[in-house]
């Protein structure tokens, strides 16, 4: 493989895997070891080598969720040794490699954990809640008719830079995962400021922060604090501005705004 | 007025009326520091008396403390409300292993502990002296003000009440390094421009203000 180091040796690992049968049974830590893994393989890999292993044995492979394996679609969600995608900053789980790791290494892998994010089975979490939140306010209305020019609205460039910052954000619930409280404001705040700061999402502007919010809440998800853990573990470093931003918004639209709901 | 009420019990909503209490607290710590910085003064507690006196009975002031006791009210019911909604967010089923204290720091985490702590202090601190101001006998002083530096410095003279003056500052000290910064977060004022200033403003006040109030026991404790 290019760019790999010939002289990394395999390693072999001990792993506590969270394994639960569905939603209704209690789950459990099992041990399992893994032999011969190369540093340059992806954690997922890693795992994967584990459940070709269960296959050959006859017994139930570990469910995890994964789709892109390269940093973007936020569907590979583990918490690793107490960390939200692994003790790498700025790293997806599919993207973390296992030269972190040393051999002899023990290595707990656990799912999400919150309240509205219930465990399907093993290290699988049900995030729907996130697509209902987004259901709720984060689109925005477009003209039917003719493709618009591409620069036909001006927008600074410092503004158009920040929004797509905050665009960046891959719904991957590692914020959620990661913080004391459970709360979802790094990921709602990152939607409702990229929106907020663009030409396009005005129309919406309040009803969308309102309603995103009262999701967020009926959801279950908690209250921020300012911890500030899901800013430290989200894998594209979506920042706590945006939730000052989401405040603001909040308080903006709900004095102003014509819904008295 | 159902879209205010939604307002105030939604996540964000309890998190404003914490913050504006929270500051609106913060600014009654500077006045009851620089009331008291009067303790300091080589006069056998006269200035402090008349201070305390006035404290006492001046109809602005008295209205201002009902104003005040509503801040900690809702300080406190926000901060037991809000606690019990994220507990429950958080769910029954924890973490077999969960490094948090490797992204984020303590006090932080721990406001609702801290805030307990300082609670407890504010009961016996407020059963000390201003119950005893308030409706005790305290004997009057050269003056003919009630003799509350007298009882100050008599309560300044037991390790185990200097002790938990210097804790709760301690605590009170942590509390306003996550809290005065969060404030502002909360609000939603930030600025590229203003936040450096904020959060170098809240170490300073954090400190400043809790040590002033922690050198008052000190200061009787060891040299008076
Ligand atoms: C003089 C006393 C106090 C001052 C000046 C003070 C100040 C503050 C400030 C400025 C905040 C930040 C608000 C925000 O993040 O928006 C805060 C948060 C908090 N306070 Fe206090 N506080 C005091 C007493 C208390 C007491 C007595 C309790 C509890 C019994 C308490 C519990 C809390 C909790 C749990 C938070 C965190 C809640 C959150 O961030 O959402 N505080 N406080
Ligand atoms: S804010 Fe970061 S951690 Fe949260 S969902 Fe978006 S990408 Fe994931
Ligand atoms: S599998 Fe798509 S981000 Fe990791």
């Amino acid at each position: 493989m290019a760019g790999s180091n010939p002289n990394a040796k395999p390693m072999n690992l001990t792993l506590k895997v969270w394994r639960q049968k569905n939603r209704q049974t209690q789950g459990n830590i099992v041990d399992y070891q893994v032999r011969d893994i190369s540093p340059d393989m992806s954690f997922l890999e890693m795992l994967d080598v584990l459940n070709e292993d269960l296959l050959r044995k006859g017994e139930e492979p570990v469910a995890f969720d994964h789709d892109c394996r390269e940093g973007i679609c936020g569907s590979c969600n583990l918490f690793i040794n107490g960390r939200a995608h692994g003790p790498e900053p700025g790293t997806t789980t599919c993207q973390l490699h296992m030269r972190k790791f040393s051999d002899g290494d023990t290595i707990t892998i656990e799912p999400w954990r919150a309240e509205a994010f219930p465990v399907n089975k093993d290290l699988s979490v049900d995030r729907s809640a996130f697509d209902r939140i987004i259901q709720a306010g984060g689109y925005v209305s477009v003209n039917t008719g003719g493709v618009p020019d591409a620069n036909e609205i001006p927008i600074p460039k410092s503004i158009a830079d920040q929004a797509f910052d905050a665009a960046t954000c891959i719904g991957c619930g590692a914020c959620v995962a990661a913080c004391k409280n459970a709360s979802a404001m790094l990921f709602v705040s990152a939607k409702v400021s990229q929106l907020a700061l663009l030409p396009q999402g005005q129309v919406e502007r309040k009803t969308r922060v309102e309603n995103m919010i009262a999701q967020m809440d009926k959801e279950g998800f908690g209250a921020c604090t300012n911890i500030g853990s899901c800013a430290a573990e989200c894998p594209v470093g979506i920042s706590l501005e945006n939730i000052a931003i989401l405040n603001r918004e909040f308080l903006a639209a709900k004095a102003t705004s014509n819904n008295l709901a | 007025m159902s879209w205010l009420s939604n307002a105030l019990t939604s996540s964000i909503g309890r998190k404003i009326i914490m913050a504006v209490t929270g500051l609106f607290l913060c600014s009654f710590l500077v006045v009851h520091l620089v009331g008291n910085l009067q303790l300091f003064k080589n006069d056998g507690g006269a200035a402090f008396n008349i201070y305390s006196h006035f404290m006492g009975t001046n109809p602005i002031i008295r209205t201002l403390e009902i104003v005040l006791l509503l801040g900690f009210a809702f300080h406190i019911y926000e901060a037991v409300a809000l606690t019990g909604k994220n507990r429950a967010a958080r769910g029954s089923q924890g973490y077999v292993v969960n490094h948090i204290e490797q992204n984020s720091p303590w006090q932080s985490r721990n406001m609702g502990l801290l805030g307990t702590v300082i609670l407890i202090f504010l009961l016996v601190h407020l059963y000390n002296f201003f119950y005893r101001a308030r409706f005790g006998e305290l004997d009057p002083d050269i003056n003919n003000n009630a003799d509350l530096y007298t009882l100050v410095v008599s309560s300044f003279h037991q390790w185990w009440y200097v002790l938990l003056y210097v804790l709760a500052q301690v605590a009170l000290c942590y509390h306003l390094i996550h809290g005065f910064k969060s404030a502002f977060q909360s609000l939603g004022l930030t600025h590229r421009k203003y936040t450096p200033f904020v959060t170098y403003l809240g170490y300073a006040f954090s400190v400043l203000v809790c040590a002033g109030f922690a050198a008052m026991p000190l200061y009787f404790f060891f040299l008076q």
